[in-house]
């Protein structure tokens, strides 16, 4: 009897780190593109498309976090100190990243151009340490005592590397396609120019990740092959076939919304993949979310706020993003 | 005997980066809260007086909150995490009172202030009037909002009650008694009271030293007079605050204060007298070349003239917080508060005698004051925390037990990487700061508010700083 509060605490978590991968992705994948935009009038734009929303989109990574240590202590613990070097490094990526927002348009020409490379180097660097996060977390830790008990470099393998470039290649479609809604002309015509052969990209390594996951994890193989989840799951795969031909069609006729739209299904899709292959774990690869579960009297006591207050922050969160909807034009008087 | 040296300095160097990361860090939610809650100070008087001096002022300081905030925002995300990589069996054992405090703090605060903040930096030309200041409102409610919960949560680990150990972890039951936790109301007090002085002393100090060049606009001025204002009315009441907050402190963590006030033993029959200056040394267990005023320390922590306070023998060795770093740091910190005290009854002297824009030395005295506000407060978190010590969670657990065991070789990576990020990232962003504090407000200068434009271009081009492309785009019109 009663409610099952870690099942809705990692339901809770699941959708706020959705949400980070989703809004951060965007946002990151516009500094991953700067390198292919050259014009400062162009980086202009792209900054500008982001400028209102980067604060709130990267707020999502901190709920993820403080609801991690609120829910789940023991993984907040385990996941963060086996994965110390990754994530302090994707930190500073972040700090760099942000500041360059700021910093770009307070330097005299020369520091500009430098404050961009922060800008995609930044971008860069935390999300390729994302990538390699999730590449970790996938493959598991060693735990033993409550603690965390493996090496310093556990998280340094192949495929962890594999996953940390396949997802530039997803944060980089999904600022394609956001840059597509956001921009017009000769910038609008290269992001779909590039959307193509990124989405391509991704598809494939979507494609080794679903091949290489189930190889080397004999327990997360029996769970998609087994009888009846093969069909049940057998959606999943179907699902990211089509969205990926239906991108790659729609990027190159005039739709504005759509492209932007069937990348966010495929990020959905490829989310859920990892949620049917580790479920329930939170500490991959045998720590459950009931397992690491804090104190009833924590998890309640949150959840009466986050039940109440999330749907106002979705609520004014969306009203910032209708606010500034539509193009971003080069502004008359900025010369 | 090797592991325990190696594990000290892994414990070493874990605290350092906390401090350092937590030091940088804390500047720029101090200067967030004191500037959103100014922001809407100045576009309150702007809505309702109409005079363009409040408008410049807003548009000036809303782009040094740009920048600062950036600075906050990034900064913060590492505190966030960090609980976990560095401080993982903390984390692990409390996490069910912290936790859920943090996560309030994201949900109540850190959202609100970035959900708004775009629409306020950005939005002038795309809401009315009425809701642009109603997102200003926001901002500055969630810089409250936030100082609230991280504040329990810190006074928590201070003070802790409310909860009960089982299992070898924290379980709360009783969640007003962990907020509310005894000393909570003292420290979320005399921390909002320092981030409004230490963002006063910078107001102030901006506009002094333009009016030191012979730059005196109206809003120049009134910038300065309002700062003055702030200091002289909030100076008094701060160390009100800081005097209650010490009472509590000597009822909860009497280590701390005899640390604090470099105080060994006490001599029977005899008061405790105030070292206003002297060297603790923390292995000889006395206090070297002591400058001391008799009956004063009785006088201040007991407020009777015989009263004793406990003396840092009292404690096991290993139970004393380090007496050399707080006696000082302490004493930095009321050092400024005195100044500041000075500062504000000097200027309401010279205001009296209308002379407060005009007094050369005056204006030298509150530029050099400018840092003031955020050192005191520095040094006042360096007191507390380090008199905590030698516990994370006050006779709970200690800092020791709650480190993760990481190799001093990956601790000293991490350490390296913050110190030359965060100094030149930092470092360069308070540069930007004061170089758009230079420029000044421009005069008639203001958000743009042109009706035709509405929705064919963005109010801020690109970014809420863009100090060289705003100027022709707010004076073109």
């Amino acid at each position: 009897m009663g409610i099952d509060l870690p099942l809705i605490w990692a339901l809770i978590i699941g959708f706020g780190l959705m949400m980070y991968v989703i809004m951060d992705g965007f946002d990151l994948g516009v500094g991953i593109l700067f390198p292919f935009v050259p014009a400062r009038g162009d980086r202009d734009l792209m900054v500008n498309s982001v400028a209102p929303v980067w604060d709130g989109n990267e707020t999502w990574l901190v709920l993820g976090g403080a609801a991690l240590l609120a829910a789940f202590p023991l993984a907040y613990s385990v996941v963060l100190s086996a994965l110390y070097l990754p994530i302090v490094v994707m930190l500073l990526g972040l700090i760099l990243r942000g500041v360059a927002f700021e910093f770009r348009m307070n330097a005299d020409r020369g520091p500009r151009h430098a404050w961009d490379t922060v800008f995609a180097c930044g971008s860069y660097i935390a999300t390729f340490c994302q990538g390699l996060i999730l590449g970790a977390f996938i493959q598991g830790f060693v735990v033993s005592k409550n603690a965390f008990a493996g090496g310093g470099l556990d998280w340094l393998t192949p495929f962890s590397v594999f996953t940390g470039l396949a997802l530039l290649f997803a944060y980089a479609l999904l600022g394609a396609t956001w840059l597509i809604i956001k921009t017009e002309g000769d910038l609008q015509e290269r992001m779909r120019a590039l959307a193509q052969p990124i989405a391509i990209t991704l598809f494939v390594a979507i494609v080794i990740v679903s091949i290489w996951t189930p190889l080397s994890h004999p327990e997360i193989a029996a769970r998609w092959f087994s009888f009846p989840n093969i069909i049940l799951f057998s959606p999943v795969p179907v699902l990211v076939v089509l969205a990926t031909l239906a991108l790659l069609w729609a990027v190159n006729r005039d739709f504005h919304a759509l492209p932007f739209l069937l990348a966010l299904a495929l990020v959905f899709l490829g989310y859920s993949g990892l949620v049917i292959s580790l479920w329930p774990n939170i500490i991959p690869p045998s720590i459950s979310i009931w397992d690491a579960a804090s104190p009833p009297q924590s998890m309640g006591f949150t959840l009466v706020g986050a039940l109440f207050i999330i749907p106002f922050i979705l609520v004014y969160t969306a009203w910032a993003y209708t606010v500034f909807r539509g193009k971003v034009r080069a502004g008359e008087g900025y010369h | 005997m090797d592991t325990s040296a190696a594990s000290t300095t892994a414990l070493e160097l874990a605290r350092w980066q906390f401090a350092f990361t937590v030091s940088f860090h804390i500047i720029f939610p101090a200067l967030t809260i004191g500037l959103a809650s100014y922001l809407v100070t100045l576009e309150g008087l702007w809505l309702w007086k109409q005079e363009p001096r409040y408008r410049e002022l807003y548009y000036f300081w809303a782009k040094i909150f740009a920048i600062n905030f950036a600075m906050g925002v990034v900064s913060g995300i590492v505190m966030a995490y960090q609980f976990g990589t560095n401080w993982s069996f903390f984390s692990t054992f409390a996490g069910g009172v912290t936790g859920p405090l943090l996560a309030y703090e994201v949900l109540t605060a850190f959202f609100l202030e970035a959900g708004f903040l775009g629409v306020m930096l950005f939005g002038w030309q795309k809401v009315g009037p009425g809701l642009h200041f109603f997102a200003t409102i926001m901002v500055a409610t969630g810089t409250l909002i936030s100082t609230v919960w991280i504040l329990a949560s810190n006074s928590w680990m201070q003070t802790p009650t409310g909860f009960t150990v089982t299992d070898g972890r924290v379980v709360p039951i009783d969640w007003l008694k962990v907020i509310f936790n005894p000393s909570f109301p003292y420290r979320l007090l005399h921390m909002t009271a320092a981030a409004y002085l230490a963002t006063g002393l910078f107001v102030g100090a901006s506009a002094a030293w333009h009016m030191l060049r012979g730059r005196s606009t109206p809003a120049i001025r009134t910038m300065f007079s309002m700062a003055m204002w702030l200091i002289v009315v909030l100076t008094p009441i701060q160390i009100f605050i800081g005097d209650q907050h010490g009472l509590n402190t000597l009822e909860y963590q009497p280590a701390k204060v005899a640390a604090i006030e470099g105080h060994w033993e006490n001599v029977p029959g005899e008061s405790v007298p105030l070292i206003l200056f002297g060297w603790p040394d923390m292995a000889a267990e006395k206090t070297h070349y002591a400058v001391q005023l008799p009956f004063l320390g009785s006088l201040i922590l007991t407020h009777r003239l015989y009263g004793e306070i406990p003396g840092l023998k009292q404690f096991p060795p290993n139970d004393r917080p380090n007496s050399t770093i707080v006696f000082w740091t302490f004493r930095v910190m009321v050092g400024l508060g005195v100044l500041m005290l000075a500062l504000g009854l000097w200027g309401l002297w010279l205001r009296w005698k209308a002379d407060l824009y005009a007094s050369k030395p005056f204006l030298h005295f509150a530029m050099w004051m400018g840092p003031a506000g955020l050192i005191a407060l520095l040094a006042g978190w360096i007191t507390t925390e380090v008199g905590r010590q030698p516990w994370v969670v006050y006779n709970v657990m200690r800092t020791a037990e709650g480190v993760s065991n990481h190799s001093v070789l990956a601790l000293s990576i991490a350490l390296i990487l913050f110190v030359v990020v965060y100094c030149v990232v930092f470092g360069v962003g308070l540069g930007y700061m004061l170089k758009v504090v230079a420029k000044g407000p421009d005069e008639g200068g203001g958000p743009p508010v042109d009706e035709d434009n509405l929705f064919h271009r963005p109010a801020r081009p690109m970014s809420a700083a863009s100090g060289d492309i705003d100027v022709p785009a707010a004076t073109g019109n």
